[in-house]
């Protein structure tokens, strides 16, 4: 156990507090190198700059769609393949692909054969239609991001899902329906309810990743057209204009975040642990 | 009556599952069809589905042009050797909190989980700069230790959760029959714990490979695998879908087809044995 807990606690300390530390100094590599501690400042100025709330209403805006997305779609669909059909092994193989797929490839995939205003598939359809091809990434990038995003995530969220409805208890439906309530009611107060855990930990551990989403605005718009979110305003501040004292402090905040969901999720599962 | 309804209902659940399943995977069956298309049909309109003329053109240009051999060796050397050195450090780990549980141990195993939830992007500066001091920017093997490091909590937690089902009675049984130490773990232990490793390694290589963070910022040249293979495509000059799909097909059909027999192990290893 020691070396694991050894390595982890290197990979996570050192890392972290050069963060904290940076994040207290006026650190510009190509602009004059270190230049001493400024104390909280970069604090303040990451969360006064220009770029902050848009970065935040996008970054929620992002999560929050393609959550709502895979959660409704995640548990629609996780009922349908939990009903009796045909071929339901292959059905589901076709479902849980696109988790499989690198982000790199999901996103240059939609953004080309899919999104493109001149030869993608949803431009010739608009045409067939008589309508102007929508040039998403730049009229709606946003939309067209959780697209992306939602169309990764969504098997994760099914396939969980899944998992929960088949521990349902095929006699409390059976009960239920004998004692004559309809479908809506059955889903309700049955469904509904035994998935909530399910449900919950889906919400946690996207929202998780959700946030670190970097590759597929990377390819895509490179945070213009105000695709920003707060990872990649982080990046950019720190790798692309190499201010390491704001873009620290930005990852301070990103921590911050990202341990207040870690906390929920923590909880529950370590309730199960105790099981 | 009732068997006619029952199977009426089973016909339409199998025709919208089957929709919808299409649906979902519509983009990676387009991504296939159209690696196999010139460039022409790739871009006409109305598109083409079955009816073209079938070339392998695109396969040959894209391992010519861009040494795609090189980028596919960097993401198997990168996404194997995190996963093998991951195992390597968490069997014992996993190993000995399963068996001999201590008061710490849910805590240890929570804390690690926590690491798990540190954004990349707060700490990318640093490892950023300590590679470069190291001077590993841009090597396989500084890759393979960072994402062995990222993935290391869920192969221990992966591993836990298997491990934790060996009933601890048929160490006892082995030893009445008089095994020892060496035999418990050789003939016991092992086999049953093997199926546990290979959904863990089998998981851990799949995430491994489709790490689009690190691999896209600590990488140039020499390291690079084919996430950033595939970026490099973002920006594109011509007509170049086919081969796009061409090369987007050979990033993804290996894992495609491992992630289909790991699916019943993504829901226990990405929900850390929350849900089963």
């Amino acid at each position: 156990m020691a070396p694991a807990v050894f390595l982890l606690l290197v990979w996570m300390l050192v890392p972290l507090s050069m963060t904290v530390w940076f994040s207290l100094r006026s650190y510009l590599p190509l602009r004059g190198g270190d230049q001493g501690f400024v104390g909280l400042e970069n604090f303040v100025r990451f969360v006064s700059s220009s770029a902050f709330w848009p970065s935040i209403v996008t970054t929620l805006m992002i999560v929050g769609g393609a959550l709502l997305i895979s959660i409704v779609f995640g548990i629609l669909l996780a009922i349908l393949l939990d009903q009796p059909m045909w071929g339901q092994g292959v059905v589901r193989i076709l479902v849980i692909a696109p988790f499989f797929v690198m982000p790199t490839v999901s996103a240059l995939v939609w953004k080309n054969m899919f999104m493109d205003p001149v030869n993608g598939l949803f431009a010739h359809l608009w045409r067939f239609f008589g309508a102007d091809p929508v040039v998403w990434l730049s009229e709606m990038p946003i939309f067209a991001l959780v697209v992306i995003v939602s169309w990764q995530w969504l098997p994760f969220a099914t396939l969980i899902l899944l998992t929960a409805i088949q521990s349902l208890d095929g006699e409390q439906m059976e009960a239920a329906e004998m004692d004559g309530a309809g479908p809506l009611s059955r889903f309700f107060y049955l469904t509904l309810p035994h998935l909530s855990r399910a449900i919950t930990i889906v919400i946690l551990i996207q929202t998780i990743f959700l946030l670190a989403v970097f590759a597929e605005i990377f390819v895509t718009t490179g945070g213009a057209f105000g695709t920003r979110t707060l990872t990649y305003l982080i990046y950019q501040r720190v790798l692309e204009s190499q201010n390491v004292g704001l873009g620290s402090a930005g990852g301070v905040y990103a921590i911050i975040l990202a341990n207040i969901i870690a906390l929920f999720l923590m909880r529950i599962v370590g309730k199960n642990l105790d099981r | 009556m009732a068997r006619a309804v029952t199977s009426r209902r089973k016909a339409l659940n199998t025709t919208l599952a089957w929709l919808v399943g299409f649906l979902i995977f519509f983009p990676i069956l387009w991504t296939i069809l159209t690696s196999f298309k010139t460039e022409a049909d790739a871009i006409a309109n109305p598109p083409v589905f079955l009816f073209f003329d079938w070339t392998l053109e695109n396969y040959e240009v894209v391992q010519e042009r861009s040494n795609y051999m090189r980028f596919l060796w960097n993401s198997i050397f990168i996404a194997g050797g995190s996963t093998i050195l991951g195992l390597l450090v968490a069997i014992p780990a996993a190993w000995s909190m399963a068996f001999v549980p201590s008061r710490r141990t849910k805590d240890i195993l929570l804390w690690m989980l926590s690491t798990k939830m540190l954004p990349a992007v707060g700490v990318l500066y640093p490892i950023y700069l300590l590679c470069i001091q190291l001077g590993v920017l841009d090597n396989r093997y500084a890759l393979v230790v960072i994402l062995m490091l990222i993935n290391l909590p869920i192969i221990v937690w992966m591993l836990y959760t298997y491990f934790r089902e060996i009933p601890g009675e048929i160490l006892e049984a082995a030893r009445m029959d008089g095994a020892s130490l060496k035999d418990e773990l050789l003939y016991v232990l092992t086999p049953m714990a093997i199926p546990g490793i290979a959904s863990t390694l089998l998981l851990n290589f799949i995430l491994a490979w489709n790490e689009a963070f690190w691999t896209l910022n600590l990488t140039a040249v020499d390291a690079a695998p084919l996430t950033a293979f595939i970026a490099s495509y973002s920006s594109p000059e011509g007509l170049f879908f086919a081969k796009l799909s061409a090369a987007s097909t050979m990033a993804i059909a290996p894992i495609l087809i491992l992630g289909w027999f790991s699916q019943k192990q993504l829901v226990r290893g990405l929900t850390f044995g929350a849900v089963k």
